[in-house]
């Protein structure tokens, strides 16, 4: 392909999946903006273990804090929050989202499109996967005079959900949650309105898991950790349950669809990436401040990651969960505790087992970001585990999500470069090994 | 027996990195076995009632790290590997069973990496009740102790009956009760009292047992509250953020040997994380639970429901310890000392409490630069206190 016809190709694909998100996110945060004027309430939340059909059955509009920090590393703008965050005695050695979002919020709280945010009504905690999240909506309460209710969702300790987790967390939606919104909307618990977009849900989950395993055919009309941040972005946030969401997921269905019949790749930022030499499997949260330079020197290797643990952060529906409205609140609790950092280690070594065969990878890679205990701590076992279990080579990077000053940039490609080298060797070790 | 001898042992517990103690226990009860505990808090009576010992694992000061590095990155702080490297290096091998309490995500992988590395150990991850409502969070947390009763019951090979649970929290009521007190005789005489001993045999408390603590530290408190030492004019400071990762016990000398009586503190918190003691009628199991959701100390590991409660807590503390100032000393890369730390010192500071921060680690070896910053303080606070 010429690269006039590649750019073209890159120009339009581009322009139906992403652009139809951008006007969804643009329309989200102009709603917010407005929130003050039209009186619909605001619910800050996090992205592991929402509620959104919940929150948005009562007609409240859900605010990540989390994708509000990634999109001011991508739009460059964490830095200095996140010096603001420490002037105001924010250590330096803590998570740098909530520095981030912290510092966006002293420094007038202007939302990534530009406009302004709109302070929170009800601050919903809920627990799940992160120790840090209670600490951080324990601060933005210092910030905000509002109510926090808290949703603790148990840890899968033992690898699975236990009944009487489940119980608990049921309980507390119904009786801790449902009251609170109901108190900040003046409206009344609308079971059949929730289970109308837990249906939704099923139809946006559905086509996503649909994209996501796209990724096993040859080459991958996906990428499976760059490309799915985008693909996560409106079921993890404001959109599951909605029909914007599930008309998103249509469209990027086909688009996908089209790329699979084509035998094309995903579009890298600086063009298609068809020549896929090296098949990956991803673990850990991206860096975003570099994110484009990032996925290009993947793409500059022609590594397509077919795999990713980051974006099952939002739910881990590619092993089957989806919202059930048939048990509305017993769902939600599933939800909750599935998530992929509220699963224990063994399971996570599992996971990425799973993908490494599934998906026919030649390998994985652990970026460990110095931001967040709830990945990173155990990462270096995980890879010494994997390795063991697969016999595939793993490589280890590290950076930080929003916090540009541990990002670099040569560091992380020499070691892309070597472990690509290793990944290689091995290769022609196998083709040895078979030719004798 | 003399307070020297008292701290001599007490030292020497705390330096034995082999556990001698525990396996000597362990010799002396055969059949019986040991469960140990990560930071901050675990259910110890149900440990004991199973007829095993508590064994509190805090890491291992300054040891040198062989195989503890290779398991984590250098943005992690360092309790976990040198957990790693005792539990590596056979160290911890008398224990049966190890329960992890919900303090952090860092505690919380380490209970999945356990799972892998010493399959043949029972591993519990204890998941404490963060929820605000009282009654739903005492519910959430018996039915955890009641799990924890029936598997350690069946590592022990004995039945945790009501009866056994209620021995052994009467048993730690008196513990706690001793420990309140020695607390207290400290706060009313901190030269009576240096920190280092208290923290000493603090530390040895983790260890031996609850019967030969108790014995110990009935010993030290009686030697304490009798020995008369001299008056020193000194600042009376709280050091808070120390609850899981330890200072070195250089660290402790230091502060107070730069000019400051430690008056409360938090280290080692699991010890006196019930504030109260718990009921001995009734379901025991609900009784300990109770005791937890209703007595809490409060501390960065637990959900702080009152929006009032991070502002007002160093205000609390200080009046309550009737303190001059704060040091907020916690371990590099904790994420829950340091992401409560600008709230609780911005409470502090509004209340006009004089406060200074520092980070540590528990194999810190130089202490010139908190000799400097603390011996400072201490001086301003002389100077100006009164002001
Ligand atoms: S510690 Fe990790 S999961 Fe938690 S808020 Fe930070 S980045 Fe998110
Ligand atoms: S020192 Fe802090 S971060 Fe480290 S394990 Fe303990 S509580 Fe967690």
């Amino acid at each position: 392909m010429s690269d006039t016809r590649a750019d073209a190709r890159a120009g339009a694909l581009k322009d139906q999946s992403m652009v139809i998100q951008k006007e969804m996110i643009a329309a989200h945060y102009e709603r917010l903006e407005r929130a003050p004027e039209t009186g619909e309430p605001v619910v800050y939340t996090f992205v592991p273990g929402n509620l959104t059909e919940l929150i948005r059955s009562f007609g409240c509009l859900p605010v990540l804090p989390e994708i509000n920090a990634l999109q001011s590393g991508m739009r460059g703008k964490s830095r200095d929050y996140i010096a603001e965050a420490e002037k105001h005695g924010h250590s330096e050695d803590v998570c740098t989202y909530v520095k981030c979002d912290i510092g966006m919020a002293m420094a007038g709280n202007i939302g990534p499109t530009g406009t302004k945010l709109p302070k929170p009504d009800l601050l919903l905690l809920s627990y799940t996967g992160c120790y840090t999240f209670m600490k951080w909506f324990e601060l933005l309460r210092e910030q905000y005079d509002c109510p926090c209710v808290f949703l603790h969702v148990p840890y899968q300790g033992e690898g699975v959900i236990e009944p009487e987790h489940r119980e608990y967390m049921v309980r507390q939606i119904r009786e801790l949650v449902i009251p609170a919104l109901e108190k900040i909307s003046g409206r009344k618990y609308d079971e059949a309105a929730l289970c109308e977009r837990l249906q939704l849900s099923v139809q946006a989950e559905d086509d996503l898991v649909w994209v996501l395993e796209s990724a096993k055919h040859t080459p991958s009309p996906i990428d499976a950790y760059f490309g799915a941040v985008y693909y996560v972005g409106p079921i993890f946030s404001a959109f599951r349950g909605t029909p914007e969401g599930v008309s998103y997921y249509q469209a990027l269905r086909r688009e996908v669809q089209e790329r699979l019949d084509a035998g094309l790749g995903p579009v890298a930022p600086a063009g298609p990436l068809d020549n896929q030499k090296y098949r990956l499997v991803v673990e850990g949260p991206p860096n975003w401040t570099h994110f484009r330079e990032f996925w290009q020197m993947f793409a500059d290797e022609g590594a397509v990651v077919v795999a990713s643990t980051y974006s099952k952060v939002g739910g881990t529906y590619d092993f089957g969960f989806r919202h059930n409205p048939q048990d509305p609140l017993g769902t939600m609790g599933d939800y909750c505790a599935g998530c992929y950092t509220n699963h224990n280690l063994p399971n996570r070594i599992d996971m990425l087992c799973r993908y490494l065969v599934d998906y026919k990878a030649d390998g994985f890679l652990i970026n460990s970001v110095k931001s967040c205990n709830s990945f990173s701590a155990g990462q270096l076992m995980i890879l010494r585990e994997v390795e063991k279990r697969t016999g595939l080579p793993g490589g280890f990077i590290e950076s930080d999500l929003v916090d540009p000053r541990y990002f670099s940039a040569a560091n992380i490609k020499n070691r892309l470069e070597s472990y690509l080298q290793m990944v290689e060797a091995r290769r022609g070790g196998a083709r040895e090994a078979r030719a004798s | 027996m003399s307070r020297t001898a008292i701290v001599d042992w007490a030292r020497g517990v705390y330096e034995d990195l082999d556990f001698t103690a525990a396996r000597q226990w362990l010799a002396d009860h055969p059949g019986r076995h040991a469960c140990g505990y990560l930071p901050v808090y675990a259910p110890r009576e149900v440990i004991h009632a199973a007829g095993m010992l508590p064994v509190g694992i805090h890491g291992s000061g300054d040891i040198e790290i062989i195989r503890g590095d290779a398991f984590y990155q250098s943005y992690i702080c360092h309790l976990p590997r040198s957990v790693v490297e005792l539990a590596q290096s056979g160290r911890l091998d008398m224990l049966s069973a190890v329960l992890f309490p919900s303090t952090c995500d860092v505690i919380r992988n380490l209970s999945g990496m356990w799972q892998i590395l010493f399959p043949q150990m029972y591993v519990r991850y204890l998941d404490l009740p963060q929820v605000a409502d009282p009654q739903m969070g005492a519910e959430f947390w018996r039915r955890e102790l009641d799990v924890v009763r029936r598997e350690l019951g069946r590592v022990a090979g004995i039945e945790v009956t009501d009866e056994r649970l209620r021995a052994s929290v009467a048993l730690y009521n008196e513990v706690r009760g001793v420990i309140r007190g020695l607390y207290a005789l400290r706060g009313a005489k901190p030269w009576q009292v240096p920190t280092e001993e208290l923290y000493l045999l603090m530390r040895a408390g983790e260890v031996v047992g609850p019967e030969k603590f108790l014995e110990m530290a009935r010993a030290y408190a009686a030697a304490a509250e009798s020995d008369d030492q001299r008056v020193r004019d000194r600042t009376r400071v709280i050091i808070t953020g120390s609850f899981c990762e330890q200072p070195p016990l250089g660290l402790i000398k230091t502060i107070e040997r730069a000019g400051c009586y430690i008056v409360d503190d938090d280290f080692l918190a699991g010890n006196r994380f019930l504030t109260g003691d718990v009921p001995l009628d009734g379901d025991p199991l609900s009784a300990l639970a109770e005791g937890l959701v209703r007595g809490a100390v409060k501390t960065s590991v637990l959900y702080e429901p009152d929006p009032e409660g991070k502002r007002n807590l160093m205000k609390n503390r200080v009046a309550a310890a009737k303190a001059d100032g704060v040091i907020f000393a916690a371990a590099s890369f904790c994420d829950p000392a340091l992401l409560d730390r600008p709230m609780l010192r911005e409470g502090a500071e509004k209340a006009g409490i004089p406060c200074i921060a520092f980070k540590f680690a528990e194999n810190s070896g130089q202490f010139q630069q908190f000799r400097e910053q603390a011996g400072t303080f201490s001086d301003s606070i002389k100077l100006w206190g009164d002001a």
